[in-house]
Protein backbone atom coordinates (compact mmCIF):
# COMPACT_ATOMS: atom_id res chain seq x y z
CA UNK A 1 0.00 0.00 0.00
CA UNK A 2 1.65 3.28 -1.29
CA UNK A 3 0.92 6.56 0.11
CA UNK A 4 -2.20 9.05 -1.65
CA UNK A 5 -2.09 11.89 0.41
CA UNK A 6 -5.36 13.30 -1.98
CA UNK A 7 -7.30 11.16 0.49
CA UNK A 8 -6.65 13.73 3.04
CA UNK A 9 -8.33 17.02 1.80
CA UNK A 10 -11.98 15.37 2.24
CA UNK A 11 -11.32 15.09 5.56
CA UNK A 12 -10.06 18.57 5.86
CA UNK A 13 -13.25 19.90 7.51
CA UNK A 14 -12.85 16.63 10.46
CA UNK A 15 -9.25 18.17 10.75
CA UNK A 16 -9.64 21.43 11.29
CA UNK A 17 -12.57 21.32 13.58
CA UNK A 18 -9.88 18.96 15.76
CA UNK A 19 -7.62 21.67 15.24
CA UNK A 20 -9.80 24.34 16.90
CA UNK A 21 -10.93 22.01 19.66
CA UNK A 22 -6.68 21.58 20.70
CA UNK A 23 -6.06 25.44 20.30
CA UNK A 24 -9.28 25.79 22.68
CA UNK A 25 -7.82 23.10 25.18
CA UNK A 26 -4.48 24.40 24.95
CA UNK A 27 -5.52 27.98 25.44
CA UNK A 28 -7.99 27.10 28.42
CA UNK A 29 -4.78 25.15 29.97
CA UNK A 30 -2.45 27.51 29.35
CA UNK A 31 -4.74 30.21 31.79
CA UNK A 32 -5.27 27.43 34.50
CA UNK A 33 -1.96 27.13 34.89
CA UNK A 34 -0.64 30.22 34.26
CA UNK A 35 -2.77 31.62 37.52
CA UNK A 36 -3.13 28.21 39.16
CA UNK A 37 1.24 28.62 38.97
CA UNK A 38 1.01 31.82 41.05
CA UNK A 39 -1.16 30.83 43.24
CA UNK A 40 1.25 27.44 43.88
CA UNK A 41 4.03 29.29 43.84
CA UNK A 42 3.14 31.94 46.58
CA UNK A 43 1.64 28.57 48.76
CA UNK A 44 5.04 26.95 47.94
CA UNK A 45 6.57 30.45 49.59
CA UNK A 46 4.00 31.58 52.13
CA UNK A 47 1.56 29.39 53.21
CA UNK A 48 1.45 28.14 56.57
CA UNK A 49 4.04 24.69 57.34
CA UNK A 50 1.25 22.89 57.63
CA UNK A 51 0.20 23.79 54.44
CA UNK A 52 3.61 24.20 52.60
CA UNK A 53 4.98 21.54 53.37
CA UNK A 54 1.91 18.82 52.09
CA UNK A 55 2.04 21.05 48.64
CA UNK A 56 5.46 20.55 48.16
CA UNK A 57 4.84 16.96 48.16
CA UNK A 58 1.94 17.02 46.26
CA UNK A 59 4.06 19.65 43.64
CA UNK A 60 7.41 17.00 43.45
CA UNK A 61 5.04 13.83 43.04
CA UNK A 62 3.33 15.99 40.12
CA UNK A 63 6.70 16.48 38.29
CA UNK A 64 8.07 13.71 38.60
CA UNK A 65 5.32 10.99 37.21
CA UNK A 66 4.13 11.17 33.40
CA UNK A 67 1.19 13.47 32.17
CA UNK A 68 -0.63 10.53 30.56
CA UNK A 69 -0.71 8.87 34.27
CA UNK A 70 -2.00 12.31 35.84
CA UNK A 71 -4.44 12.39 33.01
CA UNK A 72 -5.77 8.56 34.26
CA UNK A 73 -6.03 9.07 37.33
CA UNK A 74 -8.11 12.55 36.99
CA UNK A 75 -10.36 10.94 34.65
CA UNK A 76 -11.05 7.48 35.43
CA UNK A 77 -10.01 7.80 39.06
CA UNK A 78 -12.87 10.68 39.57
CA UNK A 79 -15.38 8.87 38.03
CA UNK A 80 -14.90 5.92 40.15
CA UNK A 81 -15.11 8.13 43.43
CA UNK A 82 -18.63 9.81 41.85
CA UNK A 83 -17.24 12.70 40.13
CA UNK A 84 -18.14 12.22 36.38
CA UNK A 85 -16.51 15.26 34.76
CA UNK A 86 -16.52 15.42 30.87
CA UNK A 87 -13.38 14.36 28.84
CA UNK A 88 -13.00 18.18 27.92
CA UNK A 89 -13.06 19.13 31.59
CA UNK A 90 -10.63 16.30 32.65
CA UNK A 91 -8.56 17.05 29.92
CA UNK A 92 -7.66 20.59 30.83
CA UNK A 93 -7.89 20.25 34.75
CA UNK A 94 -5.63 17.67 34.33
CA UNK A 95 -3.08 19.45 31.71
CA UNK A 96 -3.50 22.78 33.81
CA UNK A 97 -2.70 21.75 36.64
CA UNK A 98 0.46 19.43 35.24
CA UNK A 99 2.16 23.07 33.89
CA UNK A 100 0.83 24.96 36.94
CA UNK A 101 3.15 23.15 38.98
CA UNK A 102 6.10 23.15 36.37
CA UNK A 103 5.30 27.24 36.14
CA UNK A 104 5.04 27.74 39.91
CA UNK A 105 8.07 26.58 40.12
CA UNK A 106 9.56 28.89 37.48
CA UNK A 107 7.32 31.77 39.15
CA UNK A 108 9.00 30.96 42.33
CA UNK A 109 12.85 31.80 41.65
CA UNK A 110 10.80 34.80 39.95
CA UNK A 111 9.42 35.88 43.44
CA UNK A 112 13.09 35.09 44.96
CA UNK A 113 14.80 37.35 42.58
CA UNK A 114 12.18 40.65 43.02
CA UNK A 115 14.72 42.37 45.23
CA UNK A 116 14.11 42.32 49.17
CA UNK A 117 13.69 45.86 49.27
CA UNK A 118 10.49 46.09 47.09
CA UNK A 119 8.76 44.17 49.74
CA UNK A 120 10.13 45.81 52.69
CA UNK A 121 9.05 49.25 51.09
CA UNK A 122 5.82 48.03 50.32
CA UNK A 123 4.81 46.70 53.72
CA UNK A 124 6.58 50.39 55.50
CA UNK A 125 3.92 52.12 53.14
CA UNK A 126 0.98 50.48 54.81
CA UNK A 127 0.02 47.54 52.26
CA UNK A 128 -0.72 44.16 53.84
CA UNK A 129 1.08 41.09 53.17
CA UNK A 130 -1.55 40.23 50.51
CA UNK A 131 -1.71 43.14 49.05
CA UNK A 132 2.22 43.43 48.69
CA UNK A 133 2.49 40.21 47.17
CA UNK A 134 -0.85 40.97 44.39
CA UNK A 135 -0.02 44.41 44.07
CA UNK A 136 4.19 44.77 44.04
CA UNK A 137 5.83 41.53 44.52
CA UNK A 138 4.22 38.76 42.09
CA UNK A 139 3.93 41.42 38.36
CA UNK A 140 7.75 42.10 38.84
CA UNK A 141 7.86 38.29 39.53
CA UNK A 142 5.61 37.07 36.44
CA UNK A 143 7.60 39.72 34.33
CA UNK A 144 10.82 38.64 34.52
CA UNK A 145 9.62 34.85 33.80
CA UNK A 146 7.46 35.23 30.94
CA UNK A 147 9.82 33.63 28.33
CA UNK A 148 10.24 30.26 30.26
CA UNK A 149 6.51 30.11 31.33
CA UNK A 150 6.51 30.45 27.13
CA UNK A 151 8.88 27.44 27.06
CA UNK A 152 6.16 25.67 28.99
CA UNK A 153 3.06 26.98 26.78
CA UNK A 154 4.82 25.46 24.17
CA UNK A 155 5.19 22.21 25.85
CA UNK A 156 1.51 22.60 26.73
CA UNK A 157 0.48 22.13 23.26
CA UNK A 158 2.24 19.43 22.31
CA UNK A 159 0.98 17.79 25.22
CA UNK A 160 -2.39 18.52 24.46
CA UNK A 161 -2.00 15.82 21.96
CA UNK A 162 -2.07 13.25 25.70
CA UNK A 163 -6.34 13.90 26.11
CA UNK A 164 -6.99 12.07 22.72
CA UNK A 165 -6.02 8.77 25.17
CA UNK A 166 -9.16 9.87 27.69
CA UNK A 167 -11.29 10.90 24.47
CA UNK A 168 -11.56 14.32 24.28
CA UNK A 169 -12.12 14.78 19.85
CA UNK A 170 -8.96 17.04 19.42
CA UNK A 171 -6.95 17.22 16.71
CA UNK A 172 -4.93 13.54 17.45
CA UNK A 173 -8.63 11.86 17.90
CA UNK A 174 -10.13 13.39 14.84
CA UNK A 175 -7.24 11.97 12.83
CA UNK A 176 -7.80 9.26 14.07
CA UNK A 177 -11.40 8.74 13.24
CA UNK A 178 -10.23 9.69 9.88
CA UNK A 179 -8.16 6.92 9.94
CA UNK A 180 -10.57 4.81 11.00
CA UNK A 181 -12.78 5.10 7.92
CA UNK A 182 -9.43 5.22 5.29
CA UNK A 183 -7.38 2.97 6.80
CA UNK A 184 -4.47 5.64 5.86
CA UNK A 185 -2.68 6.08 9.33
CA UNK A 186 0.48 7.71 7.97
CA UNK A 187 -1.08 10.64 5.95
CA UNK A 188 -3.60 11.27 8.26
CA UNK A 189 -1.18 11.44 10.94
CA UNK A 190 1.08 13.54 9.24
CA UNK A 191 -1.11 15.83 8.18
CA UNK A 192 -2.34 16.56 11.55
CA UNK A 193 1.33 17.00 12.78
CA UNK A 194 1.53 19.46 9.94
CA UNK A 195 -1.33 21.04 11.54
CA UNK A 196 0.00 21.20 15.14
CA UNK A 197 3.79 22.42 13.43
CA UNK A 198 1.11 25.49 12.02
CA UNK A 199 -0.19 25.98 15.25
CA UNK A 200 3.12 25.74 17.34
CA UNK A 201 4.23 28.54 14.68
CA UNK A 202 1.37 30.78 15.19
CA UNK A 203 2.08 30.22 19.20
CA UNK A 204 5.66 31.45 18.80
CA UNK A 205 4.62 34.54 17.14
CA UNK A 206 2.46 35.14 19.81
CA UNK A 207 4.86 34.74 22.82
CA UNK A 208 6.87 36.44 21.33
CA UNK A 209 4.66 39.56 20.68
CA UNK A 210 3.81 39.57 24.61
CA UNK A 211 7.67 39.06 25.74
CA UNK A 212 8.32 42.24 23.34
CA UNK A 213 5.23 43.97 25.09
CA UNK A 214 6.66 42.70 28.33
CA UNK A 215 10.38 44.54 27.21
CA UNK A 216 8.76 47.88 26.80
CA UNK A 217 6.63 48.45 29.58
CA UNK A 218 9.60 47.77 31.61
CA UNK B 1 -2.49 -4.20 46.10
CA UNK B 2 0.17 -6.66 47.40
CA UNK B 3 -1.34 -9.04 44.81
CA UNK B 4 -0.69 -6.52 42.08
CA UNK B 5 2.99 -5.50 42.57
CA UNK B 6 4.90 -8.28 41.20
CA UNK B 7 2.78 -6.79 37.71
CA UNK B 8 4.11 -3.59 38.54
CA UNK B 9 7.81 -4.63 39.04
CA UNK B 10 7.69 -6.35 35.68
CA UNK B 11 6.40 -2.72 34.10
CA UNK B 12 8.54 -1.21 35.53
CA UNK B 13 11.47 -3.40 34.12
CA UNK B 14 10.05 -2.50 30.11
CA UNK B 15 10.15 1.35 31.64
CA UNK B 16 13.28 1.31 32.22
CA UNK B 17 14.39 -0.73 29.03
CA UNK B 18 12.60 1.25 26.87
CA UNK B 19 14.07 4.74 28.89
CA UNK B 20 17.78 3.16 29.16
CA UNK B 21 17.76 2.16 24.77
CA UNK B 22 15.77 5.07 24.02
CA UNK B 23 18.13 7.56 25.89
CA UNK B 24 21.02 5.53 24.04
CA UNK B 25 19.64 6.50 20.90
CA UNK B 26 18.92 9.76 21.73
CA UNK B 27 22.53 10.36 22.23
CA UNK B 28 23.34 9.47 19.15
CA UNK B 29 21.00 11.05 17.75
CA UNK B 30 21.69 14.26 19.69
CA UNK B 31 25.66 13.74 18.77
CA UNK B 32 24.86 13.70 14.99
CA UNK B 33 22.51 16.41 15.17
CA UNK B 34 24.38 19.10 16.97
CA UNK B 35 27.48 18.22 14.63
CA UNK B 36 25.27 18.70 11.82
CA UNK B 37 24.16 22.10 12.93
CA UNK B 38 27.59 22.54 14.08
CA UNK B 39 29.31 21.81 10.42
CA UNK B 40 30.68 23.88 7.70
CA UNK B 41 28.10 22.55 5.41
CA UNK B 42 24.76 24.57 4.78
CA UNK B 43 23.13 21.27 3.55
CA UNK B 44 23.96 19.08 6.54
CA UNK B 45 23.02 22.98 8.90
CA UNK B 46 20.17 22.60 7.00
CA UNK B 47 19.47 18.87 7.30
CA UNK B 48 19.98 19.31 11.54
CA UNK B 49 17.98 22.84 11.78
CA UNK B 50 14.67 21.12 10.29
CA UNK B 51 15.15 17.81 12.42
CA UNK B 52 15.10 19.39 15.41
CA UNK B 53 12.40 22.09 14.44
CA UNK B 54 10.13 19.53 12.82
CA UNK B 55 10.01 16.95 15.97
CA UNK B 56 9.99 19.58 18.51
CA UNK B 57 7.10 21.18 16.60
CA UNK B 58 5.11 18.22 16.53
CA UNK B 59 3.60 16.26 19.96
CA UNK B 60 5.62 12.99 20.44
CA UNK B 61 2.68 11.25 20.87
CA UNK B 62 1.93 11.66 16.60
CA UNK B 63 5.43 10.69 16.10
CA UNK B 64 5.30 7.66 17.67
CA UNK B 65 1.75 6.77 15.92
CA UNK B 66 3.08 7.77 12.50
CA UNK B 67 6.01 5.04 13.48
CA UNK B 68 4.25 2.36 14.77
CA UNK B 69 0.69 2.78 12.53
CA UNK B 70 1.81 4.69 9.57
CA UNK B 71 5.47 2.42 9.49
CA UNK B 72 3.99 -0.62 7.52
CA UNK B 73 2.71 1.27 4.55
CA UNK B 74 6.22 2.68 3.72
CA UNK B 75 7.34 -0.94 4.74
CA UNK B 76 8.30 -0.38 8.14
CA UNK B 77 6.93 -3.16 10.09
CA UNK B 78 7.75 -2.94 13.45
CA UNK B 79 6.63 -4.73 16.80
CA UNK B 80 5.23 -2.02 19.42
CA UNK B 81 7.81 -1.85 21.81
CA UNK B 82 10.62 -1.61 18.98
CA UNK B 83 8.53 1.52 17.60
CA UNK B 84 8.36 2.83 20.97
CA UNK B 85 12.20 2.82 21.38
CA UNK B 86 12.79 4.35 17.91
CA UNK B 87 10.16 6.88 18.02
CA UNK B 88 11.10 7.85 21.91
CA UNK B 89 14.90 8.30 20.70
CA UNK B 90 14.40 10.02 17.62
CA UNK B 91 12.40 13.04 19.52
CA UNK B 92 14.63 13.26 22.77
CA UNK B 93 17.75 13.26 20.14
CA UNK B 94 16.07 16.62 18.84
CA UNK B 95 16.47 18.26 22.60
CA UNK B 96 19.58 16.55 22.92
CA UNK B 97 20.70 18.28 19.57
CA UNK B 98 19.90 21.60 21.09
CA UNK B 99 21.70 20.82 24.56
CA UNK B 100 24.52 19.65 23.32
CA UNK B 101 24.94 22.30 20.97
CA UNK B 102 24.25 24.94 23.21
CA UNK B 103 27.30 23.26 25.58
CA UNK B 104 29.72 23.52 22.71
CA UNK B 105 28.83 26.93 21.86
CA UNK B 106 29.34 28.20 25.39
CA UNK B 107 32.68 26.81 25.27
CA UNK B 108 34.93 30.47 25.18
CA UNK B 109 35.60 31.62 21.59
CA UNK B 110 39.08 32.15 23.04
CA UNK B 111 39.89 28.30 23.45
CA UNK B 112 39.20 27.47 19.89
CA UNK B 113 41.33 30.94 19.00
CA UNK B 114 44.18 29.77 21.18
CA UNK B 115 44.19 26.11 20.05
CA UNK B 116 44.23 27.24 16.37
CA UNK B 117 46.74 29.49 17.07
CA UNK B 118 48.88 26.72 18.58
CA UNK B 119 49.11 24.92 15.43
CA UNK B 120 46.14 22.36 16.27
CA UNK B 121 43.80 21.82 13.23
CA UNK B 122 39.94 22.18 13.53
CA UNK B 123 39.72 18.70 14.15
CA UNK B 124 42.27 18.16 16.72
CA UNK B 125 40.89 21.71 18.34
CA UNK B 126 37.32 19.94 18.56
CA UNK B 127 38.66 16.81 19.82
CA UNK B 128 41.13 17.58 22.71
CA UNK B 129 40.35 21.85 23.68
CA UNK B 130 36.61 22.42 23.15
CA UNK B 131 34.89 18.85 23.37
CA UNK B 132 35.94 18.38 27.25
CA UNK B 133 35.02 21.61 28.44
CA UNK B 134 31.43 20.93 26.36
CA UNK B 135 31.15 17.55 28.12
CA UNK B 136 31.17 19.29 31.49
CA UNK B 137 28.93 21.74 30.61
CA UNK B 138 26.36 19.38 28.88
CA UNK B 139 25.83 16.63 31.88
CA UNK B 140 23.11 19.14 34.06
CA UNK B 141 21.06 19.77 31.30
CA UNK B 142 21.50 16.07 29.53
CA UNK B 143 20.21 14.95 32.50
CA UNK B 144 17.29 17.16 32.35
CA UNK B 145 16.17 15.95 29.06
CA UNK B 146 16.41 12.35 30.38
CA UNK B 147 14.25 13.40 33.27
CA UNK B 148 11.55 13.94 30.59
CA UNK B 149 12.07 11.00 28.42
CA UNK B 150 11.66 8.66 30.96
CA UNK B 151 8.02 10.49 32.13
CA UNK B 152 7.80 10.19 28.22
CA UNK B 153 8.07 6.85 27.73
CA UNK B 154 4.62 6.51 29.31
CA UNK B 155 3.41 7.68 25.61
CA UNK B 156 4.05 4.41 24.36
CA UNK B 157 1.16 2.86 26.64
CA UNK B 158 -1.00 4.74 23.41
CA UNK B 159 0.36 1.89 21.23
CA UNK B 160 -0.02 -1.00 23.87
CA UNK B 161 3.22 -1.63 25.28
CA UNK B 162 2.63 -3.34 28.70
CA UNK B 163 4.58 -0.23 30.42
CA UNK B 164 4.40 1.32 33.97
CA UNK B 165 1.43 3.54 32.72
CA UNK B 166 -0.55 1.18 30.79
CA UNK B 167 -0.29 -1.47 33.51
CA UNK B 168 -1.71 1.15 35.75
CA UNK B 169 -4.39 2.16 33.63
CA UNK B 170 -5.24 -1.48 33.27
CA UNK B 171 -5.31 -2.32 36.91
CA UNK B 172 -7.29 1.29 37.66
CA UNK B 173 -10.06 -0.46 35.28
CA UNK B 174 -10.25 -3.59 36.98
CA UNK B 175 -9.64 -3.03 40.63
CA UNK B 176 -11.73 -0.13 40.88
CA UNK B 177 -8.99 1.71 42.87
CA UNK B 178 -7.53 4.56 40.81
CA UNK B 179 -5.30 6.76 43.78
CA UNK B 180 -3.69 3.45 45.07
CA UNK B 181 -2.92 2.39 41.43
CA UNK B 182 -1.39 5.58 40.77
CA UNK B 183 0.43 6.05 43.83
CA UNK B 184 2.21 2.72 42.64
CA UNK B 185 3.14 3.78 39.05
CA UNK B 186 3.69 6.95 40.14
CA UNK B 187 6.36 5.53 43.17
CA UNK B 188 8.15 3.48 40.86
CA UNK B 189 8.42 6.53 38.39
CA UNK B 190 9.69 8.75 41.27
CA UNK B 191 12.36 5.88 42.23
CA UNK B 192 13.31 5.12 38.35
CA UNK B 193 13.82 8.90 38.14
CA UNK B 194 15.76 9.40 41.63
CA UNK B 195 18.39 6.68 40.72
CA UNK B 196 18.74 8.56 37.35
CA UNK B 197 19.19 11.81 39.07
CA UNK B 198 21.89 11.04 41.83
CA UNK B 199 23.46 8.93 38.34
CA UNK B 200 23.35 12.03 36.38
CA UNK B 201 24.79 13.98 39.40
CA UNK B 202 27.85 11.56 40.48
CA UNK B 203 28.73 11.54 37.07
CA UNK B 204 28.40 15.81 36.94
CA UNK B 205 31.05 15.31 39.83
CA UNK B 206 33.33 12.82 38.33
CA UNK B 207 33.81 15.34 35.72
CA UNK B 208 33.78 18.36 37.62
CA UNK B 209 37.31 20.54 37.51
CA UNK B 210 39.07 20.30 40.71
Amino acid sequence: MGLDFSVVPAFAGVLLTGALWTIAITLSAAVLSFFGGIVFAVIALYAPLVIRYPFRLFAWLFMGTPLLLQLFLIYFGLIQIGIDLPAFVAGVIGLGLHFAVYNSDIIQSGILAVDKGQYEGARTLGLSRIQTLRKVVVPQAVRSVVPPIGNNMIALLKDSALVSVIGVAELTLSSQMAISRTFRPFEFYVAAAACYYVINLGLEAGLRRIERRIQLAR
Amino acid sequence: MLRVFPFFLQAAWVTIQLSVLSCAMGLVCGALGAAARLSRSPALRFTGATYVSVIRGTPALIQVFILYFGGPQIGIQLEAFEAGVLALGFNIGAYMTETMRGAIISVDRGQNEAARTLGLSRFETFRSVILPQALRLMIRPLGVNINALIKGTALVAAISVVELTYTAQRYIGSTYKPFEMFFLAGSIYMVIIYVTGLGVSWLDRRVALK
